[in-house]
């Protein structure tokens, strides 16, 4: 496969990006976007240019590092991570837009790579529970309905890739700290934080600047883990229901 | 066991210090949707009721006439006269500003969170979705030249005070007044149909079983709400109601 790139390159936070071109040869439709991207780099750094800096680890679609927005959709075409996208979704000579993750709240460190910092501290706010360490409990100590089991894994199943971010167009956040919140508000195990939780991650998610939801169901499409658009009403009434049990 | 922790004090939380519930609630980017989904819902209930009351023009001019006027004794003896109607428009007053400050300030938040635009862009999010904002200003305006037309008669030439049906039929007489108000109508039912769904997901009603229902119900409301107020500007101009 031959294939033409846009992608953006940007030297560093305070420098002014712009998209560049690049042709790409020999490329196999078996390999995934980020190999492609590696073959990439390899001729750019033949070359004696700079290679394209993008984030990715695991490679697997279980990390959530990789990023990348591939023709306007956050993780390409298909319904999973950058790295679990192969070039078979892609047709020879095809020309194909890489651009960041793009919000406020997540600035471009280097080309393709954005912090996501944010989603740690709103992590850091109430995503977690108090529990006593020591050696593992029994598994079947504290009961937990199938139903909420379900909906906890289901929430769980959040990587904090940040597509639900890059995806919105008011660059919301509010998908990713539903799944957060939902996870553990459901669980007898996050039951002590459950109000202070709600608060103080919604509470974090607004000072690190992301947008409010107006339900445009952008995040949920895009999420490669199919965290549902309903968790954010979920979300919403533990937030109602905390703001009338926190002050008693 | 457990020789690694230490037992530090957990600095406050942000819910320690316990703000005010209304602080909470206009502080929070949930909080300020949750006012505006409970104003939205306030102005819904009033647009079926004045719907409703519009589809009495086709029972003839005293009926209708005659509704006018009650709207003004409703509430008599124990209110004073017109005193339940005032008690009305300041709720929605208050419903309208709540409403709109709330939107414009999330709408400033949104746009400052996504300051740069894809290049490659792609337009998903549907019509209804898309104009909430364009359509809500279009609807505060319409506000504003609905109630100098039909409430003050600012606008509405050879409008009489206290004859509401043949100001309301001066209204649909001209042209302007017809493209205004079938603009108006038609942007109210996009606002509605979006904001109906919404509403339910921000006031946390919304789960994936009721989600079907609440679509249902949002188009049907759009859909009546638009149809029945615009029966009144067709009926004048066909003559049905003259």
């Amino acid at each position: 496969m031959k294939l033409n790139l846009r992608i953006w390159r940007q030297k560093n936070a305070d420098t002014p990006g712009a998209m560049a071109t690049y042709e790409v040869d020999g490329i196999s439709s078996d390999m995934s976007f980020l190999e492609m991207l590696d073959t990439l780099n390899e001729d750019l750094i033949l070359r004696g240019e700079e290679p394209v800096a993008f984030d990715h680890d695991c490679r697997e679609g279980i990390c959530g590092a990789c990023s990348l927005v591939i023709n306007g959709d956050a993780h390409g075409p298909e319904r999973t991570t950058t790295c679990q996208l192969h070039m078979r979704s892609f047709r020879d000579g095809d020309t194909i837009d890489v651009e960041p993750w793009r919000a406020s709240a997540f600035p471009v460190v280097k080309d393709l790579v954005v912090d996501r910092s944010a989603f740690d501290r709103i992590i850091q706010a109430g995503g977690y529970i108090s529990a006593p360490t020591g050696s593992a409990p029994d598994a079947h100590a504290t009961p937990v309905p199938k139903p909420d089991a379900d909906s906890a894994f289901e929430h769980a199943e959040c990587i904090g890739c940040g597509a639900c971010v890059a995806a919105c167009p008011n660059g919301s956040a509010m998908l990713f700290t539903s799944a957060k919140v939902n996870h553990l508000n459901v669980l007898p195990q996050g039951a002590p934080e459950r109000e202070t939780r709600v608060l103080d991650m919604v509470a974090a998610m607004d000072d690190e600047g992301f947008g409010g939801c107006t339900l445009t169901g952008e995040c949920a499409t895009a999420c490669p883990k199919g965290i549902p658009l309903p968790s954010i009403a979920a979300m919403n009434k533990e937030w109602l229901r905390a703001t009338r049990k926190v002050r008693r | 066991m457990a020789l690694g922790t230490r037992t530090e004090e957990k600095k406050p939380s942000r819910t320690d210090r316990q703000p005010s519930v209304i602080r909470l609630f206009w502080r929070s980017t949930v909080g300020k949707k949750a006012v505006m989904a409970v104003s939205g819902l306030i102005m819904l209930g009033y647009l079926v009721a004045h719907m409703m009351g519009n589809l009495k023009i086709f029972f003839g001019a005293d009926e209708f006439n005659a509704y006018g006027h009650w709207l003004r004794t409703m509430g008599e003896p124990v209110l004073h006269y017109s005193w339940a109607l005032w008690l009305v428009r300041v709720v929605l007053l208050l419903a309208v500003v709540g409403h709109g400050v709330a939107a414009y300030q999330l709408s400033r938040r949104d746009i400052a969170a996504r300051p740069d635009k894809y290049v490659h862009r792609k337009r998903r999010p549907s019509y209804a979705t898309r104009t909430m904002r364009w359509g809500g200003i279009i609807l505060a305006l319409f506000i504003v030249w609905h109630l100098l037309d039909l409430t003050t008669l600012t606008v509405n030439e050879n409008a009489r005070p206290g004859h509401p049906y043949e100001n309301v039929v001066a209204t649909f007489s001209t042209w302007y007044g017809n493209v205004v108000y079938i603009v108006a109508m038609l942007a109210v039912g996009l606002h509605i149909r979006h904001g109906f769904w919404s509403a339910a997901q921000t006031l946390g009603m919304g789960n994936a079983t009721r989600d079907r229902v609440l679509k249902t119900a949002a188009d049907g409301l759009a859909l009546l709400l638009t149809a029945g107020f615009l029966s009144v500007p067709v009926a004048v101009m066909t003559g049905v109601v003259s």
